[in-house]
């Protein structure tokens, strides 16, 4: 079992407490003059997201967690999973629906995502920062029609609803901001 | 600053010295790491602070002394830690402790345009029962432990009575000081008392004392303890708990034990970090901000 001493701590390295994978957030090390050192920190529960404050003595050992992020292709899913695809060895590996979490909004075919890997298995897919979805179904816009602000819902074909300007139609093909979920653009295709 | 710091000291008359960084001995604090250096088979420490060889400088010529040194402390890298950082570190004879916090207030209050307030003095205990409602030289360690978990902090490791006070210190009392003011906090408890005087009130307590500008802590200064046999006690006490521990044990300072029989005057001194006190005057949040080239880029 690999572990790390809290001489090691900082932010992004990975650790195992009570059995559920953490990421440091921040590290502080704190000594008061001629005495016990601590390394204070906040750590992120990479199942639940969850951050929490936890002080460690300093020279203690912890777990290291095996979590590693790489790049993979989706491919599609049942229902059931979502499954993923490394580009260069084409192994796939099954996601579940609370690995993919809202990210389900922002997926679309060969595009590429990044698996956080718990022991070999999908824990997290993060989206990147920009993706190109097309609308499924919106209303028409009407000129003149600005009681909403002047934008309007619209559809995505991955289900998600997102607000987009009048002009946009049908068929459009949209850049959105995945981090905020907005539309960002009209792309030509 | 250290314009500013040398003025001050020209003023009161405290004669400014050079010590060895180097030495065949090494501080016995349980809680402090040494650097050690080889050389042609031979091993000597660098300092973690100039206080044996000052002490045996007051034993030879019995007058105020100061020195503004590079000091070294391994393991210890953070927002407020390099492992070699510079020490100011002053004593003044015939002075006692209180009257030294007078003069550290004095001298940081010149050097720290945010010190806006007049310094706030509260004892250990005090601060304790404030902040905490719990006597630190009192309270079982099981009442310890109960205020760690009133307070809902999550600490992993076992701790001794004196850790434990150091965990509600640093993350209860210590977020409560201001910045706009110097905290001086005095009186530790005894089994944190290092090479002070130990005055024997009901409860004994250490007379020594810290400095802060809100959570930083700049400074560390004691009554010094005088009879000698009580200095060595103190270090062979410290090399006994590196041993419990699993640490490696230090070569006592033989030479500053004798100066100790020389003896030295009644005196107070002081150690103040300028790296922090650099921060606190151009209000840097961190000490990688005020060092030319930290730790990680030396």
């Amino acid at each position: 079992m690999a572990t790390y001493n809290t001489n090691e701590f900082k932010a992004g390295l990975k650790l195992i407490i009570n059995g559920d994978p953490y990421s440091i957030v921040e590290n502080d090390f704190v000594k008061p003059g001629k005495g016990q050192a601590f390394n204070r920190t906040k750590i992120k529960n990479l199942k639940t997201g969850r951050v929490i404050d936890k002080t460690w003595k300093s020279g203690e050992t912890v777990e290291a967690a095996d979590v590693t992020d790489v790049e993979m292709d989706y491919l599609y899913n049942d229902g059931e999973f979502w499954y993923f695809m490394d580009p260069v060895s084409y192994e796939q590996l099954p996601a579940s629906a609370s690995a993919v979490g809202d990210t389900k909004n922002w997926l679309k075919e060969q595009e590429s995502y990044e698996i956080t890997l718990w022991d070999g298995a999908p824990l997290l897919v993060t989206p990147p920062n920009f993706v190109e979805l097309k609308i499924a179904q919106c209303d028409p816009g009407v000129r003149g029609d600005t009681a909403q602000g002047a934008t309007k819902p619209a559809t995505l074909d991955t289900g998600a609803v997102i607000k987009v300007p009048l002009f946009i139609e049908e068929s459009d093909m949209l850049k959105i901001d995945t981090r905020t979920g907005e539309y960002v653009s009209r792309v030509k295709v | 600053m250290n314009q500013d710091i040398r003025a001050f000291f020209q003023k009161n008359n405290v004669l400014e010295v050079e010590t060895p960084a180097v030495s065949q001995c090494a501080n016995t604090d349980p809680n402090i790491e040494s650097f050690e250096l080889h050389t042609q088979g031979e091993a000597r420490y660098l300092h973690t602070s100039p206080e044996y060889p000052m002490k045996r400088l007051l034993a030879l010529y019995s007058q105020d002394i100061y020195q503004i040194a590079k000091v070294w402390r391994a393991g210890e890298v953070g927002s407020r830690h390099n492992p070699e950082f510079t020490l100011l570190e002053w004593y003044r004879v015939g002075f006692d402790y209180h009257q030294l916090m007078q003069e550290v207030g004095a001298l940081l209050q010149c050097l720290i345009p945010a010190l806006t307030q007049s310094s706030i003095q509260k004892s250990y205990q005090q601060v304790f029962l404030e902040t905490l409602d719990i006597n630190p030289h009192s309270a079982t360690n099981e009442l310890l432990a109960d205020c760690i978990e009133q307070q809902q902090l999550d600490i992993s490791g076992v701790l001794d009575r004196s850790a434990m006070l150091d965990l509600l210190m640093t993350h209860c009392i210590e977020p409560t000081f201001r910045t706009d003011c110097l905290t001086f906090i005095y009186d530790y408890p005894v089994q944190q008392s290092a090479l002070a005087c130990v005055r024997e009130d009901d409860p004994p307590v250490a007379e020594r004392f810290e400095v802060y500008i809100g959570m930083l802590e700049l400074g560390n200064g004691y009554q010094e303890l005088r009879e000698p046999d009580k200095n060595r006690q103190v270090l062979e006490q410290e090399n006994i708990t590196r041993q419990q521990r699993g640490q490696k044990t230090m070569p006592l300072d033989d030479r500053f034990l004798a100066a100790m029989e020389q003896g030295i005057p009644h005196c107070s001194g002081v150690a103040i970090g300028l790296d922090r006190v650099l921060m606190a005057r151009l209000g840097k949040k961190s000490i990688q901000d005020v060092i030319s080239f930290p730790w990680g880029v030396a």
